[in-house]
């Protein structure tokens, strides 16, 4: 198919359509309202299930219901309309169930504001709601990617009876790009061992997040723990660039990665030995190439729109075998590519330690700026 | 290859259709292309700013601090990016809008009386083609036909009987920025 010019949030919502979405449920947020404003014309059209609901809070209940009958089921939100879904994240975790989540991040915390964020990276990755389970999570850069991680997200959710999140934020939402949309395929119904489709004629099955017995709670979690060791061993996603002879890694998802690739290329231009490597599965996180770069890297900078979020999954996978820079904008300020550029050139000059907190002394930095 | 073009004015001015317009036609002549909104509060009724960004690679960062093509449709946004310009770099100024004179002299800029043009035209709303058509004068990635293609392609059905004066106003803007910047030392 032809590329087309498309808006991010129009794009994950005529991508997921064609993936085969066959039930949505959302309320409106800035800046992810295109996405539902799409799927409220779209879906009817197609015959297909469209509510927007009277809250965020039955919104992710409608998509708990309708995820228990083994159908292609989404919402939307942003930053705020996610936590306040949490409690429903929590209870399709627990009865182990597929849907997909789109997060279209803001500024916060709080009401914060409408400005593109990834702020959200810590309440994404590590599940979000209340108990013991984690989810996965695709961050695209590009509005190609988000169409193409919006139909992966469906297989992996399936795949694993799992919550996979896209976690975009609102300038992928607002971008417009060139991109392919895939065709439309007709509707799968897999009708899974699991679900409760209503049919009478077979033993009756019970989807339930509640284990009143301890021990059978227990059995769970480690059900649970069992198919996120087959996630982290199958379904991690990276993009690396420049990285084959680089002395400097710099490591940033989403919008912040695709912006420190400008950096590293102005840099790479300057003659500094600096590559790239945007994790597309925040969740799970790239620990093997993490690992492999950490034996020869110099130093790594993380980039991120926020305070270090993903800043704490870096040094976890490089455990102090190289010294780390952090390097933020927060509260809905996207940063441009020659800050990005400073903050490279400041490395190669200056004597880096792997013991100082990263975080910390990035807020010296940007407290005196 | 890479440039970045900032459109800015007033919401209704059609800035936001401006860039799309461009952002249509660097696909349709093959390159890659973002276009990116300004989207806050502030466009309810106030300014309102897009950026484009064309090369013939991957496109990292989607927004420019010091942009080397800019449109400033009114005075607040001539104001306010008129510091930020990149040396050399090219500003069109829709001078129907604003009162003064450049202060910078390391910089081309263009004034087009652009809504005076878009009326004589006879649509005012044609002052955001006339100012696009300036700059192409700047933007030899995207030639005047590329332009005009990308409008007949994706302009919907209902206003295709648009195409003539969007036309028009795209030539008239483009000739009156390539006389200013002929004459320039």
């Amino acid at each position: 198919m032809a590329r087309e010019l498309i808006k991010g949030n129009v794009a994950m919502a005529e991508s997921a359509i064609r993936y085969g979405l066959e039930a949505y449920f959302g309320y409106p947020i800035t800046p992810q309202t295109e996405l539902l404003e799409h799927l409220a014309k779209r879906m009817p059209e197609l015959g297909r299930a469209f509510v927007q609901a009277e809250s965020e809070v039955a919104a992710i209940n409608m998509v708990y219901g309708a995820a228990c009958t083994g159908v292609r089921v989404m919402t939307s939100s942003s930053s705020p309309g996610v936590s306040l879904m949490s409690e429903g994240i929590s209870y399709i975790a627990g009865t182990e169930i597929p849907a997909v989540l789109i997060n279209v991040m803001r500024g916060g915390p709080g009401l914060g504001n409408i400005a593109p964020a990834q702020s959200d990276y810590n309440q994404a990755v590590r599940g979000g709601g209340h108990g013991d389970y984690r989810n996965i999570v695709l961050a695209p850069a590009s509005v190609q990617e988000a169409i193409d991680l919006v139909g992966l997200s469906f297989d992996l959710a399936e795949k694993y009876r799992t919550i996979a999140m896209i976690l975009a934020d609102g300038s992928i939402g607002q971008m417009m790009e060139p991109a392919e949309l895939p065709e439309m395929r007709p509707i799968q119904r897999k009708d899974p061992e699991w679900a409760t489709n209503g049919n009478p004629n077979r033993p009756r099955r019970q989807l339930t997040s509640i284990y009143l017995e301890p021990h059978d709670e227990e059995i769970t979690n480690l059900r649970l723990l069992k198919r996120w060791q087959d996630i982290q061993t199958n379904e991690v996603r990276y993009k690396e660039y420049y990285l084959d002879d680089a002395d400097y890694v710099i490591v940033g998802f989403g919008t912040a990665g695709r912006i420190a690739l400008s950096a590293v290329r102005a840099a790479r231009a300057k003659g500094i030995k600096v590559g790239l490597l945007r994790p597309i599965t925040l969740s799970p996180f790239p620990v093997a190439v993490m690992d492999e770069l950490s034996q020869r890297a110099k130093a790594f900078l993380v980039v991120e729109m926020n305070t270090g979020q993903m800043l704490d999954d870096v040094r976890m996978a490089v455990r102090g075998r190289a010294p780390i820079e952090f390097y933020g904008r927060p509260g809905g300020v996207v940063p441009f590519p020659d800050e990005i550029m400073s903050e490279i050139e400041r490395m190669t000059h200056a004597k880096l330690n792997s013991q100082t907190d990263p975080r910390m002394a990035w807020l010296e930095r940007a407290l005196a700026r | 290859m890479q440039k970045e073009i900032l459109i800015a004015g007033f919401g209704g001015q059609g800035v936001l259709f401006a860039g799309q317009v461009l952002a249509y036609a660097a696909m349709d002549s093959g390159m890659e292309v973002t276009w990116i909104p300004s989207y806050g509060p502030e466009m309810r009724g106030g300014t309102a700013n897009c950026t484009i960004v064309i090369a013939d690679e991957e496109i990292g960062s989607p927004l420019v601090q010091y942009p080397p093509l800019a449109i400033a449709l009114n005075l607040p946004s001539y104001d306010k990016y008129e510091p930020l310009m990149q040396p050399g770099s090219l500003l069109v100024v829709n001078q129907s809008m604003v009162d003064r004179l450049a202060k910078r002299n390391d910089i081309v800029t263009v004034f087009i009386p652009a809504n005076e043009m878009a009326e004589q035209i006879g649509d005012k709303k044609l002052a955001n083609m006339i100012m696009v058509g300036a700059l192409l004068a700047g933007l030899p990635e995207i030639s005047l036909e590329a332009l005009e293609t990308a409008l007949k392609n994706h302009l919907p059905v209902r206003h295709q009987k648009l195409l003539p004066k969007n036309f028009e106003a795209l030539r008239k803007g483009f000739s009156i920025a390539q006389e200013q910047m002929a004459v320039r030392p």
